[in-house]
């Protein structure tokens, strides 16, 4: 199996073309994706026509810079002409009218779309459970979960059905499936990469950002999508830097953080040794390691739901049975058409995360939540520039634990929400982190977390490469049979 | 913190969610068991700090007044459940 860099190499070559290495691809989710389920559309017939353009581009000397390279989207990322659910039976009629800025760059750069993958719903889950065409399986495991939300686009990679994919971060949703799946995913600075077309689940949280076998691939993915968009309103005006160029730099002197606030109680013994040996890695890479203290991380994630909840019970308030997506039958009247359409549209855990939004953003529950959670934010913030005075990157584990059993933590929504433990509070923040393979424990990947200070994709990216050159982790793949 | 079923009822009616009435219980305790992780934010003193809407404190950008987008209502509607005459169709509002 090839990663996005090899293709991107061969297709320069010559020694094959975008339609063959699409085809290959189409075939192999034909073949496997049975017993996976990452994908809710795959869309064949306009993936070959993007193919052929891109071989009659190469052959004109027009190639972009993803020219030929096949990618799975996220069905969240509106797409213009095909069906766009979010995984939702609310948005299951809803064929997009429009593309996403991000889509509309990877098109413009020559890529080719094989198709739109699995999620929980609306992007609210940690286990992909909560889709509406069923979960995606973790491909090292069947009974066991992908991750979530992005479960659909690590499942893909990780069996192969495409060297790279497009997922949203709001608390985790490409670190953890990245982890858990044994990927390579990235979490980019807040306003780095535009939310324009992306569907709306908690806006001062959510990012769009690559998810793929390597460091490597993640850059050039990161490149095709990153920078400004007048069209999302938090989106920053800055320079976006080449992120191939410093690759390969040296990572002597190094400073490494370890909060020690995420080697605490509640970490698995499996992952914390697989941990502690990518730190030792670190060390003989010539990384300082030094302990940081993230003293508020303990109140992240209930900062984080009043925050997240709170903004999709605004958002979500669109899908109301007008204009698009689903509308029950026989309304009597305007209340019951919002009101059916809404309960029969929505899972248990989107109408439970409304909910609790509506609550604490209702009369009177302001400041106790809503504000509270914002002035915690601050405070979690605070916390990281604290650190980043006196190191270069943060590393940690990505989840307190390996991939869990399907079905494992469903009735329980509190005991889901702790999964996202070490991921939440980078979105609080609004930093950038990737999630890389680090080793495995009881034969399942686990992930090493990699946070930086805003903007700081680059030195990630490096950080990471390194680790990737000096190991093989990344490139160990599950056995997928038909 | 425990919600009472006509808190859910009421909170369910602003949010224009339908819930059946047999799924209410378990909505008062499942809500209830979250209020109660929430309640963990006020362990934490936060007098004088100000609050954070953006990670990067970036202010809301305006833009020029003018019109960008074409018109494609046809386009729009053609996704639409009920349209007649390029309006949305719902259920009589005025008796």
């Amino acid at each position: 199996m090839q990663t996005l860099t090899q293709i991107r190499d061969g297709l320069a070559a010559g020694d094959f073309s975008s339609v063959e290495i699409t085809r290959d691809l189409l075939d192999r989710i034909a073949a496997t994706d049975g017993a996976l389920n990452a994908y809710i559309t795959v869309t064949e017939a306009q993936a070959l026509q993007q193919a052929e353009a891109a071989d009659r581009d190469r052959a004109a000397g027009n190639a972009g810079p993803l020219n030929g390279l096949p990618l799975a989207i996220k069905d969240i990322f509106c797409t213009d002409g095909v069906r766009t659910s979010c995984a939702s039976r609310m948005l299951d009629n809803f064929i997009a009218p429009y593309d996403a800025t991000v889509i509309a760059r990877l098109r413009d750069a020559g890529s080719v779309m094989l198709g739109k993958t699995n999620m929980d719903e609306f992007a609210m889950g940690s286990s992909n459970e909560s889709s509406h065409y069923g979960p995606a399986r973790n491909p090292w495991d069947r009974d066991r979960v992908p991750g979530g939300s992005s479960g659909g686009s690590a499942v893909a990679v990780a069996a192969g059905m495409a060297p790279a994919a497009l997922g949203t971060d709001t608390g985790g949703s490409i670190r953890q499936p990245a982890a858990f799946c044994g990927i390579t995913g990235l979490k980019p600075t807040y306003g780095r990469v535009s939310r324009y077309g992306m569907i709306a689940y908690a806006s001062s949280l959510d990012q769009g950002g690559p998810m793929a076998r390597s460091a490597e691939d993640c850059a050039l993915l990161l490149q095709g999508i990153a920078g400004f968009d007048e069209r999302d309103s938090t989106s920053i005006d800055r320079e976006v830097p080449d992120y191939g160029a410093r690759l390969d730099d040296g990572i002597d002197g190094l400073r490494i953080g370890l909060p020690k606030q995420y080697f605490a109680a509640g970490l698995d013994d499996g992952v914390a040794r697989v941990i502690d040996a990518a730190i030792d890695e670190y060390r003989r890479l010539g990384a300082e390691v030094i302990e940081v203290d993230l003293p508020n991380s303990g109140i992240a994630i209930p900062a984080y739901y009043v925050v997240a909840m709170a903004e999709c019970s605004s958002n979500l308030s669109r899908f109301d049975g007008v204009r698009f997506g689903h509308r029950c039958d026989d309304p009597k009247d305007l209340e019951d058409l919002y009101k059916r359409s809404r309960a029969e549209g929505f899972g248990d855990e989107v109408k439970r995360r409304i909910l609790i939004g509506t609550y604490a953003l209702s009369a009177g529950y302001y400041d106790a939540y809503y504000l509270k959670a914002q002035k915690l934010r601050r405070l979690i913030s605070n916390d990281f520039q604290s650190a980043f005075e006196r190191v270069d990157l943060i590393a940690g584990p990505t989840t307190p634990t390996p991939a869990f059993p399907l079905g494992d933590n469903r009735d329980d929504p509190v005991a889901m929400y702790l999964q996202d433990i070490y991921t939440i509070s980078v979105n609080l923040a609004g930093l950038p982190a990737i999630s890389l393979p680090a080793g495995f424990s009881d034969g399942l990947p686990v992930g090493l977390q990699l946070i930086g200070n805003y903007f700081d994709e680059a030195r990630l990216l490096n950080a990471a490469h390194r680790f990737q050159q000096a190991t093989d982790w990344h490139l160990r793949q599950p056995e997928v049979t038909a | 913190m425990s919600l009472k079923s006509e808190e859910v009822i009421a909170i369910a009616h602003l949010a224009r969610l339908g819930i059946e009435d047999a799924a209410i219980d378990d909505y008062a305790r499942d809500l209830s068991r979250i209020l109660d992780l929430v309640a963990e934010m006020n362990t934490v003193d936060t007098e004088g700090v100000a609050p954070m809407a953006h990670p990067l404190d970036a202010a809301q950008r305006l833009r020029p007044d003018a019109i960008t987008e074409t018109n494609q209502r046809d386009k729009f509607q053609s996704i639409a459940p009920d349209v007649e005459a390029g309006l949305y169709r719902v259920p009589k509002v005025i008796e």
